[in-house]
């Protein structure tokens, strides 16, 4: 039996978490595989929830599927595509599914995306999304309606560690503390002394709240660049653009693996935050190289 | 004030294709501002009409007139005499006005030649922006008078979205400044940071009954 996400907070000291990213179209056979590969080498798996606005799979029919084989999902919640009826329906079924461990996001716009005509919902900001799911496990709805069966929710949300201007961020990464959350997975960080400076600011608020820093390996100097040019909250330091630009052509993963890795690694000895949260995105295969470079195997 | 830009060409010729005697009709306000559909959009449109037409060897005659505001039945009394004479009006009004016009004179098809975009003001010469989306639940006390309903792309209540970009600009559009940045900063200034602190509950999204329609008394 995998041990649930709250407990593995509470207890362990440098906790790991990976993505296994839904497909396009009603096989899972794919997902299934990322699945059965990472389930027992890091603490918990995340559902992306149509992930950068692209139509997929639903979370939660993963989570689900991760339950079956026997991990720890994280659902995923996005306030784009849902309204608040939607959000608490989809909610109560995880639940009732096993699946109790959600993070709550803001989402994607859908301009990102393949349905870029499509109307955006965003009825709830991340906010107030947090505030649903704990007066979900209160036992009622947002309406104020007792239900039959409540749910008793483990809540995360994501910050952004390298936001410019960083302080309307930090307004609102308190008030997502105040709404209540257990652990932040954050956007990727590349900066220690950002992710540092993150950190002190979050247990000054809050001591208990667990934070997994974010972890995208970069595979490539132009790639850096890009990343830094359109991904918004993300900041590749130069010094990493630098190293990956020295790097023999073919060899652009291993390094970004390296890279991965090495932060992975400083983050843990140096006790920076409480543990990290891989994303390994469309290479999810490859993440069992990360976890072995960095140790964590 | 209302937003609107007029359609493509194409598309308007296809709405008035099976018509050969048309009213161009302008509206003085709104549109007038913005440069969609006042009187002098209005005569352009309909030469452009006329020529179109002729260019194919179909006649196409067009009467011109524009009224002060064509969201007013009383208003358009006027143009009564004018719109008998024609085969289809169309108007270059924000939507209430063509729906005025189109509900006024009812034996007669009514298109319309601009697309209604947004409430909003001029920000300099030839640029319009929004700023207000009608929620019927004004939020502008709580945010330095920037309205994040519309000003923000995803409408949000408590703060920007991990996706600013940097400098604060917009996760959309670069070009524009994060509405909650813009916030953040005007309550900076004002010394009244407190009020970005203070947790907003969801808003009322019904809090206008869609179809809006409001009584109210003559003061």
């Amino acid at each position: 039996m995998a041990v649930p996400l709250r407990e593995i907070l509470r207890t362990k000291d440098f906790v790991v978490t990976a993505e296994a990213a839904p497909g396009k179209g009603s096989s899972v056979s794919k997902t299934v595989e990322h699945i059965e590969l990472l389930k027992d080498k890091v603490d918990a798996l995340n559902v992306t929830d149509n992930q950068s606005s692209v139509m997929r799979y639903p979370s939660v029919g993963i989570c689900v599927l991760i339950k079956e084989h026997d991990g720890e999902p994280v659902l995923q919640v996005t306030c784009r595509d849902r309204n608040r009826l939607a959000i608490q329906a989809d909610l109560l079924f995880a639940y009732s599914r096993g699946v109790d461990n959600v993070l709550c996001l803001t989402g994607d716009s859908v301009d990102v995306g393949d349905h870029k005509e499509a109307k955006q919902v965003f009825d709830l900001d991340s906010v107030q999304l947090i505030h649903l799911v704990h007066t979900l496990n209160s036992g009622k709805d947002m309406a104020g309606n007792e239900l039959d069966g409540g749910t008793d929710f483990c809540v995360g949300t994501t910050a952004t560690p390298s936001a410019d201007p960083l302080e309307p961020q930090l307004i609102k990464v308190e008030k997502k503390l105040r709404a209540g959350v257990s652990f932040i997975q954050t956007q990727a960080v590349y900066d220690i002394d950002e992710l540092k400076r993150f950190t002190e600011f979050v247990r000054k608020l809050d001591p208990n709240v667990k934070i997994l820093a974010g972890v995208v390996p970069v595979i490539g100097a132009k790639m850096a660049a890009y990343m830094n040019e359109n991904v918004p909250g993300i900041s590749i330091p130069q010094h990493v653009i630098d190293e990956l630009a020295q790097t023999p052509k073919g060899t652009g993963i291993a390094k970004g693996i390296e890279i991965a890795a090495r932060m992975i690694r400083q983050t843990k000895e140096e006790k920076i935050c409480d543990g990290v949260h891989i994303m390994f995105i469309g290479r999810e295969e490859r993440v069992p190289e990360i976890l072995e470079a960095a140790g964590l195997l | 004030m209302i937003i609107a830009e007029r359609k493509p060409m194409e598309e308007i010729r296809r709405e008035i294709a099976p018509y050969k005697k048309i009213l161009v009709a302008g509206c003085g306000t709104c549109v007038t501002v913005c440069w969609a559909g006042g009187e002098k959009e209005v005569g352009i449109l309909a030469s452009q009409l006329r020529l179109a037409g002729s260019s194919e060897g179909k006649e196409v005659v067009t009467l011109e007139a524009t009224v002060e505001r064509q969201c007013e039945k009383e208003m358009l009394a006027e143009l009564r005499d004018k719109v008998e004479g024609v085969d289809a009006v169309l108007s270059l009004a924000c939507g209430a006005g063509v729906q005025t016009m189109a509900g006024f004179f009812e034996d007669k098809p009514v298109f319309p030649a601009v697309n209604t975009t947004f409430i909003g003001m001029p920000e300099k010469e030839g640029l319009w922006v929004e700023m207000c989306g009608a929620c019927g639940d004004c939020y502008l006390d709580r945010t330095g008078g920037v309205c994040p309903v519309v000003r923000c792309a995803k409408g949000l209540l408590n703060g920007p979205c991990g996706g600013t970009r940097k400098g604060g600009k917009c996760e959309i559009n670069p070009d524009e400044d994060c509405a909650w940045v813009v916030i953040y900063r005007r309550l900076e200034k004002q010394g009244r940071l407190d009020l970005m602190r203070e947790y907003c509950a969801p808003k009322n999204a019904r809090a206008v009954k869609r179809p809006g329609r409001i009584h109210a008394a003559k003061a």
